[in-house]
């Protein structure tokens, strides 16, 4: 799978694998057997949907993060002064609110103990690479977001590093100024006026990844893993009308979509980390999930839809609509595979009821695919007072998982079960109850 | 203080628009003058401070009008000497709760129980042991006085300051770990920054709070022993001892202009100035202003005055002192979990000297039949805390949310109902007794009010914010739907200031117990009237010294405080917080 590198690699990811959370509480694995070699001079993409560890595997290559198991080495520099350096730019931007532009950008130079005159220099010189002159002494609040992450970018670059990590770091920012922001970059770097020798850009956004990356490596989630790893030759600047532009999109889609075992029993439980009552189930809306079904039964799809056009056409982030597609597939109204999603006769249905059949068709697959809404409605159903301490599911949920992901499942549970009917629940009793106010 | 002047940058803006002359402004004269009679005259109350005590015997405080300014002088300078002691307290005993569970384990609950406890109570002790440490030195009773000041302000502070660090944003710290901040930049660039705003407002909360300390801090009697150093409060004691209604008039004046002084010269400038330092990524519309700061960033002579004193703090953000070199030890999870038991054991065993300690000083004197009577007494104390602030919520609700709703008033009316919840309603606590004795009143009832009346202002204050911050569309919403009366407010208003609400009522609650010791029993000259409760069990034990029934008292008083937070106020807060918040 490995494409061979020219020369030594500047950083080697070897067998990296992360817990988190403790035994006791439900660990995740977030990383696993998890390589990866960065070369000279080449942008590489970590794409993935969110939770697929990619940001792990950033924060670990930057230090932050102590990983379970692996090893991370890098090389070192050609005149002996020690290993490569890395720098970071953070998709919150990450900026002191107490120091102006230029403190913030000093910022790294100060804890580096360079001097006060040698760390204005470089630190202007920085703010005027990144077209951020006359803003030096202003503070981040009175920014707009693009130019809050020209600062993130100067303070990365001014502590000259040989990589600079990037994490989603225009996923904050409106579409108009995203698109500004990666172009400058580029052209920076395609114009050798940045010191760094090789980026890892963090991203779910397929569309950016083929823009601006040389090598993409595809993560699949739960646990989080390369799956593929995809060349990008096309000349900078790249276009994204280019019909071969568009076929990597599509490439791509279809390899996130991909099932890692295909087997039939696999179906609805791989789509999400744990099984049965077990299964992390993603916070996402009834209102998406309709509006998902009546888009893709609508003209121009007619119930089967290429991912990547849907995406398109609903102004979704590849990675969100990935999370309403898979619940969909989840409770089987929707199937999703090789970068398509097809309704099924279920969803057909749904998108033609009215209101209360659409909510008795949703009960029943929830009652049926979910497991956890199934189990609730159960005990709901043989107890004497049609009553479930919620103390008790979310006992028995973080055996199996950390407490936040109990929480989020419960919650999820919660919003589709009111939307079905299927049971109630009182949240200042912190009870599940049978009754519906009718 | 420390980044002010660390950034030259912020500084440097201004000039910029000024013409370029050399010759000062009238701003330049007016700051110079002002900060040459503060140095001048901190120099003279700190040498006093140093005298033994027949010096002070040799000059007792008198009713003279002539000394109230110095009398003024040295009480504040008391109280920043308690501000200063509370903020090195707060530094070292927070940051350690921070960083280490350990630590933690211990300080939290401490801080948490130190909060909610009367610490006039301690007075008695405190005196005793600083007299003990500096015999026959007047510095003995000013370290006493002091600390009973220190003891009314550190542990909100601390406390904020604790929350502070725990809650520091994630990016910042990961952008302070990859840059590889040592320990000592960390904190003077994110963690010291990160807490001012909230450390700030807990420090103005901490000034009026001691004042009201101050009063029955300097004039201490405790048995036989009587000391009055010289200050505003043993004026103010004086002058209740010897009947002279225009001294205590005087004494409350001048109380209530060293208060507007120090508020329109420290703390407005440092509320300006620790604005910047809130934590939000866009600019809210209106920043506080002070004319102070705007004087100081201004005026070129006073910033260059002012430059070498501040060079000091400059080199602290500049120098980096050496990481700790610590040997790492890596322990087996075993191993660290049964250091952690150890350590618990180790609290606990704590725990339980120190009651069998307190125990042994308490049964020599005490019976069973006395807790009984501290039981009881403290029932009558909360029955009349939770009535009056009962009655205070009934008057100050409506009148809060009516003024909340007035942007115009609001803004004048909220920093009048700040001052008065700074001022110390204790010193008008005589000419309660006057009306009582007059009138021939009941003191069981009509001594009560005095509790709440320093402490409903912050009843008053939180209700006019959270009214002030009713969204517009909500507002909007209900004009709409026509809701009026009874209804706007069930619906409205009152589920939209109830967090705020509650906020200022456990407040106002903690501040009525601790006013109960000095509200229960009150002296006007010989006149001495009295209510039952457990504040003048307290006051009575003090008088007499008594230590263990003092000890018992504040013991008690601890217990109710504790539970009352536990069982109504902390409730109330979770619910607020959980389904009444407005974003």
């Amino acid at each position: 799978m490995s494409v061979a590198l020219q020369g030594q690699p500047l950083v080697e990811v070897k067998n990296l694998r992360h817990l988190y959370g403790k035994p006791s509480d439900g660990e995740l694995l977030v990383l696993d057997q998890v390589n990866l070699a960065l070369g000279e001079n080449e942008i590489v993409g970590l794409l993935g949907r969110s939770g697929s560890g990619k940001s792990t595997l950033l924060r670990s290559i930057a230090g932050l993060i102590t990983p379970t198991g692996g090893e991370i080495d890098f090389a070192k520099n050609p005149d002996g002064s020690g290993p490569v350096a890395v720098s970071m730019v953070f998709q919150s931007f990450a900026l002191f609110p107490w120091l102006t532009v230029q403190q913030n950008v000093e910022l790294g130079l100060e804890a580096k103990h360079v001097p006060a005159e040698t760390r204005r220099k470089r630190a202007l010189a920085a703010i005027d690479l990144i077209g951020l002159d006359g803003f030096e002494n202003a503070y981040p609040k009175e920014l707009s977001g693009g130019m809050r992450q020209r600062v993130g970018l100067a303070r990365a670059l001014v502590v000259d590093p040989d990589i600079l990590l990037m994490d989603e770091p225009f996923s904050a920012l409106d579409v108009l100024t995203a698109e500004t922001l990666r172009t400058d970059l580029l052209d920076l770097w395609c114009e050798g006026r940045m010191q760094i020798r090789s980026i890892l850009i963090v991203t779910h956004n397929i569309e950016e990844a083929v823009l601006m990356c040389d090598r993409i490596l595809v993560f699949s989630s739960n646990p989080g893993r390369i799956i593929s790893e995809v060349r990008v030759d096309l000349p900078q600047p790249r276009n994204r009308q280019d019909p071969r532009f568009r076929i990597l999109v599509d490439d791509i889609y279809t390899r996130m979509t991909q099932r890692t075992a295909g087997d039939e029993a696999r179906r609805s439980d791989g789509l999400f980390p744990g099984v049965g009552i077990g299964m992390l189930l993603p916070e996402i809306s009834t209102n998406a999930l309709a509006g998902l079904m009546e888009a893709v039964a609508a003209e121009p799809f007619g119930g089967k839809a290429d991912l990547p056009e849907l995406a398109a056409a609903l102004h979704y982030e590849a990675d969100e609509l990935f999370g309403v597609a898979e619940t969909l597939q989840l409770m089987r109204f929707a199937e999703v595979e090789g970068g398509d999603i097809r309704l099924s006769a279920a969803a057909r249905r749904y998108v033609e009821a009215d209101t209360d059949a659409r909510k008795q068709l949703f009960a029943q697959h929830l009652l049926a695919y979910v497991p956890l809404a199934a189990y609730i409605r159960r005990e709901l159903d043989n107890d004497a007072d049609h009553e479930l301490p919620a103390a008790r599911i979310r006992e028995e949920l973080e055996e199996m998982m950390s407490p936040g992901y109990a929480e989020q499942t419960i919650r999820a549970v919660v919003a589709w079960a009111r939307y079905a009917e299927a049971f109630a629940y009182d949240e200042g009793a912190g009870l599940f109850t049978l009754e519906n106010p009718s | 203080m420390v980044f002010l002047f660390g950034d030259r940058d912020s500084l440097r803006r201004l000039p910029r628009l000024l013409p370029a002359q050399v010759a000062p402004s009238w701003a330049d004269l007016i700051a110079f003058v002002a900060l040459a009679a503060i140095a001048v005259s901190i120099l003279r109350g700190a040498h006093e401070m140093g005298a033994p005590l027949s010096a002070l015997q040799a000059r007792p405080v008198t009713l003279n009008p002539a000394r109230l300014p110095e009398y003024a002088l040295l009480t504040t300078l008391r109280m920043f000497a308690a501000l200063g002691a509370s903020l090195l307290f707060t530094f070292v005993v927070a940051t350690l709760a921070a960083k280490s569970r350990k630590a933690e384990l211990v300080i939290v609950p401490a801080l948490d129980i130190l909060q909610s406890v009367p610490v006039l109570g301690f007075l008695t002790f405190t005196v005793t042991f600083f007299m003990g440490l500096f015999p026959a030195r007047e510095l003995g009773v000013e370290l006493a006085a002091i600390f009973a000041i220190f003891t009314s302000q550190a542990w909100n502070m601390a406390f904020s300051f604790y929350q502070s660090l725990r809650t520091i944003p994630k990016d910042l710290d990961e952008v302070a770990r990859q840059f590889a901040f040592s320990p000592w930049r960390r904190f003077m660039r994110l963690e010291l920054p990160f807490a001012t705003p909230s450390l700030v407002w807990n420090m103005m909360m901490s000034m009026s709070g001691g004042w009201f300390f101050v009063v029955a801090s300097e004039a201490i009697t405790v048995g036989k022993t009587t000391i009055a150093l010289p200050g505003i409060g043993s004026w103010l004691s004086l002058a209740i001892e010897q009947k002279d209604m225009r001294a205590v008039a005087a004494g409350v004046a001048t109380m209530g202009v060293v208060i507007v002084l120090y508020d329109q010269l420290l703390f407005r400038p440092i509320i300006a100035w620790a604005d910047k330092f809130k934590f939000e990524q866009t600019a809210s519309g209106d920043r506080p202003r002070s004319w102070v700061y705007d004087l100081f960033r201004r005026t070129r002579v006073l910033r260059l005055t002012a430059a070498p004193l501040m060079w000091p703090a400059r080199l602290l953000t500049m120098i980096d002192w050496p990481r700790a070199r610590r040997p790492q030890i890596r322990l087996t999870p075993t191993a660290e979990r049964a250091v952690s038991y150890a350590w618990i054991g180790l609290v606990a065993l704590g725990a339980l000297a120190a009651m069998a300690f307190i125990w042994s000083f308490v049964s020599r004197t005490l019976t069973w039949h006395d807790v009984l009577i501290a039981f009881g007494l403290a029932v009558l104390t909360l029955v009349r805390v939770l009535v009056l602030i009962a009655i205070a919520s009934v008057i100050w609700v409506p009148i809060g949310v009516w003024i909340g709703l007035r942007p115009r008033w609001s803004a004048r009316l909220q920093a009048l109902a700040q001052f008065l919840a700074a001022f110390p309603a204790n010193v008008l606590f005589p000419f309660a007794v006057a009306l009582i004795v007059g009138w021939r009143l009941n003191p069981n009832v009509w001594l009560s009010p005095l509790m709440v009346l320093g402490t409903q202002w912050y009843i008053l204050f939180n209700v006019i914010a959270g009214a002030g911050a009713i969204p517009g569309d909500l507002k909007e919403a209900a004009g709409v739907f026509g809701l009026k009366g009874w209804q706007w407010w069930r619906r409205v208003s009152l589920p939209a200031i109830f967090p705020y609400y509650v906020t200022g009522a456990i407040t106002a609650s903690g501040g009525s117990w601790n006013a109960s010791i000095v509200a229960e029993a009150v002296s006007w000259g010989n006149q001495h009237i009295e209510a039952a409760g457990l504040g003048s069990y307290i006051a009575k034990a003090t008088v007499a010294g008594d230590y263990a029934r003092v000890a018992l008292g504040v013991g008690v008083m601890s217990v109710f405080v504790i539970l009352l937070n536990r069982v109504l106020w902390r409730p109330m807060y979770a619910f607020a917080e959980r389904r009444l918040r407005l974003d």
